[in-house]
């Protein structure tokens, strides 16, 4: 089990079937956050000059892992269908292994993933440990999707952040937990992201090579991207834009963010990225 | 070798810093190794320089001034570089340091980073000639026709100097990262790991090496495992071991064929049912392993416990010491800022009754088998005044905290000791807090 130790907060015997229904949203919720943290890692894996081998292949096992679980439970259908495409079909591949495999142009189709490969790793490595109140123990009530939105936005929140103040030199305070203040920020943002990170699941199910639009696409790609080999241990041909260099446009860009800018912004990221992929 | 279990003060009580805590500014301290007499401490760091200390021989005049370690060579040893096959810079970090025995007045060791091996000669240099026939003293040639008379060279002493100067460079045998090194005792041949595969090499040679073990599948989707650490054993030069992130370890003979992907002894103790959750396999990665002194063990360490493992045995270890069992409620945190995966090394006093392994905010902590006491251990300034005897320090896991403890909340998780030695023979014990070396022996002798 993920987690355990919850303590019975109502007394009565009446609540029983109640509560044991809150245990188990709770737990889904709270394993659906660790299954986001973990693939987050790996995309942020891709973009590190040397990618600790041994750390992607543990993140990808537990991938596999809470996958196998969500699909014995059901749930996994639940969230393909939730985010299929009209050209989607069953998805028997297991998802880590695809993480695994994919190539960083490939996920310019999805800008969600994209968001988070693009910043900064450093800022996400040394953040404190936080009292995990919330990830660890059993939270049940309406704190917990704020909470599941708010992990995920965590890190693109921190790299904005790290954009913004990078040039008046202020060191980033560790962001202690998900506030309040980072969950209203980021409901609406991270919805969007969650769908998109999703969403890169369904690029990965037509075979390669099969979409004649696909293909045009990326017809210019060097096709030995997909050797997992040159993944893992490092790009084989260097990117025309690297991370910086989108950091540095996202600079100009951006301010600091705020509440009603938040999904402008992001709507706007998304249109750069297709600019990119399309040129 | 000294005992180190005594009546009245076991060795876990009483250590002190000899000298004030020894301040290297410049880098993180990635590797910390003895050489096998212990006359030399060796480390390596993140910017690829090898400092090496060497213990000053005890004085008659001053008996209680036991033998301090003072700087003795330093050099850079690995050079960033770049692959221009990949685009990928290569880290000039050194992982591991190991000692070769010492067979005359000079010094070898071995020193790595993730990609290269070399073999690094130390020497001293008391003496130099002067009196060249061909040269003069500033080393300018000399005109043949102004030379009327012949002299022999005759070797005046000079201050000490002390050199290190590569001799070998074992490059290009490995594709992932080198993660550990070990020299047979045949003192002939050492081998290299990486994630995926082990090398093995012969010192004199270096434009081949023999894969001994690979385990890299067909099909790089189906990797599931990695090697994570490897050691010869410390008598048999046939017999190594090596240490999955799957928490199993495999015992390898050489002499059965020559790759050794078929083990000979397979350990791995069977899963706590009771304790699992999605962090079960990452916790269970060993991330250390380390054979005893006398050959007859195996010592692991994993994210929360180190084990012992009686070599006969391989369905479960010989005993588990558990290094900081109050993370496992906070591993989901720890797993989210990376913390979870860092690697702890483990070593052995030598008569292998005590171990030793690090943990967070600069703690270290010591398991003495026989009276299977345990002590806790901080490595910081304030405690490192010189004889000062470090006070025992505590964690408070929950309720009401007492005076000198600590809560687990208030951990300093950036300090975290990954790597200590402990010299061969006698109690005293290196420890690589960060960018600080701290020596500590202890009083009892």
């Amino acid at each position: 089990m993920y987690s355990k130790g919850t303590k019975r907060k109502f007394s009565g015997s009446a609540d029983t079937a109640t509560d044991d229904k809150a245990m188990a949203a709770s737990y889904s919720l709270q394993r659906q956050s660790l299954l986001d943290m973990s693939l987050i890692k790996l995309q942020l894996c891709h973009m590190l000059v040397e990618p600790n081998l041994c750390r992607s292949v543990l993140i990808a096992n537990t991938v596999r892992q809470i996958q196998e679980e969500m699909t014995h439970d059901g749930s996994w259908q639940v969230v393909t269908e939730a985010f299929s495409s009209p050209s989607h079909g069953p998805s028997d591949r297991l998802v880590a292994t695809e993480v695994l495999c994919r190539s960083p142009v490939l996920e310019q189709q999805g800008g969600g993933p994209k968001l988070y490969s693009v910043m900064g790793y450093n800022g996400c490595r040394e953040e404190e440990v936080v009292t995990d109140k919330a990830l660890c123990s059993v939270a049940v009530g309406d704190g917990a999707p704020a909470l599941l939105l708010g992990t995920i936005g965590h890190c693109w929140d921190r790299a904005e952040l790290r954009v913004a103040e990078v040039e008046a030199g202020v060191s980033e305070d560790s962001l202690s937990g998900s506030g309040d203040e980072e969950e209203t920020r980021c409901r609406e943002g991270t919805k969007l992201a969650t769908g998109q990170v999703f969403g890169m699941f369904e690029i990965k199910n037509s075979p390669p090579g099969s979409d004649p639009a696909l293909e045009e696409l990326f017809s210019d790609v060097d096709a030995s991207y997909y050797d997992l080999d040159t993944m893992l241990t490092g790009i084989q041909s260097t990117p025309k834009m690297g991370p910086y260099d989108l950091l540095d446009s996202l600079a100009s860009s951006h301010g600091p963010t705020s509440n009603s800018t938040c999904r402008a912004d992001l709507n706007e990221l998304d249109h750069i990225m297709e600019i990119i992929v399309g040129s | 070798m000294l005992p180190c279990h005594r009546e009245t003060a076991g060795c876990l009580d009483v250590w002190s810093s000899p000298c004030p805590f020894l301040f290297i500014p410049a880098d993180i301290i990635s590797t910390v190794e003895f050489n096998p007499t212990g006359e030399l401490l060796a480390t390596g760091d993140k910017g690829g320089r090898v400092v090496v200390f060497q213990r000053e021989q005890e004085s008659k005049n001053q008996p209680h001034r036991r033998g301090e370690y003072n700087v003795y060579s330093t050099f850079q040893s690995h050079e960033p570089e770049f692959d221009y096959l990949k685009s990928l810079e290569i880290e000039e970090k050194i992982n591991k340091i190991r000692w070769l025995p010492q067979q005359n007045a000079a010094y070898f060791l071995l020193s790595t980073n993730d990609k290269t091996v070399k073999l690094w000669k130390i020497s001293e240099r008391d003496k130099r000639p002067e009196g060249y026939n061909l040269k003069d003293e500033d080393g300018r040639i000399r005109d043949p026709s102004t030379i009327t008379a012949l002299r022999v060279p005759v070797l005046q002493p000079m201050d000490l100097m002390v050199e290190a100067t590569p001799r070998r460079v074992f490059s290009n045998a490995h594709t992932y990262h080198i993660n550990s090194i070990s020299v047979n005792s045949d003192y002939e041949t050492y081998m290299s790991t990486d994630d995926l595969r082990i090398n093995l090499w012969n010192l004199e040679i270096t434009n081949r090496s023999f894969n001994i073990v690979d385990i890299k599948p067909a099909n790089m989707e189906e990797l599931t495992e990695v090697i994570t650490a490897a050691e010869f054993h410390p008598h048999q030069c046939n017999t190594f071991v090596y240490s999955s992130s799957k928490g199993t370890m495999r015992l390898c003979d050489m002499r059965a064929s020559a790759l050794c992907d078929n083990h000979s002894k397979f350990f791995e103790e069977p899963e706590d049912p009771s304790n699992r959750s999605f962090f079960s396999e990452i916790i269970s990665s060993i991330s250390d392993v380390k054979f005893s002194h006398s050959g007859r063990y195996l010592m692991t360490r994993d994210y929360l416990t180190v084990k012992v493992w009686d070599l006969n045995m391989e369905s479960k270890p010989l005993e588990t010491y558990q290094v900081h069992d109050y993370l496992r409620s906070k591993l989901c945190s720890l797993y989210e800022n990376d913390c979870i995966f860092d690697k702890f090394e483990c070593v052995w006093n030598g008569s292998d009754s005590v171990i030793m392994t690090g943990s967070y905010n600069n703690f270290f902590r010591m398991f003495d088998r026989n009276t299977k006491r345990d002590v806790t251990l901080e490595a910081s300034r304030e405690n490192s005044k010189p004889r000062a005897v470090l006070k025992p320090r505590k964690v408070c896991v929950g309720g009401k905290r007492r005076k000198d403890e600590i809560s687990v909340d208030s951990l300093d998780f950036s300090k975290k000791i990954l790597h200590t030695a402990w010299h061969p023979s006698e109690n005293i014990i290196a420890v690589a807090a960060t960018n600080n070396l701290y020596i500590f022996q202890d009083k009892v002798n």
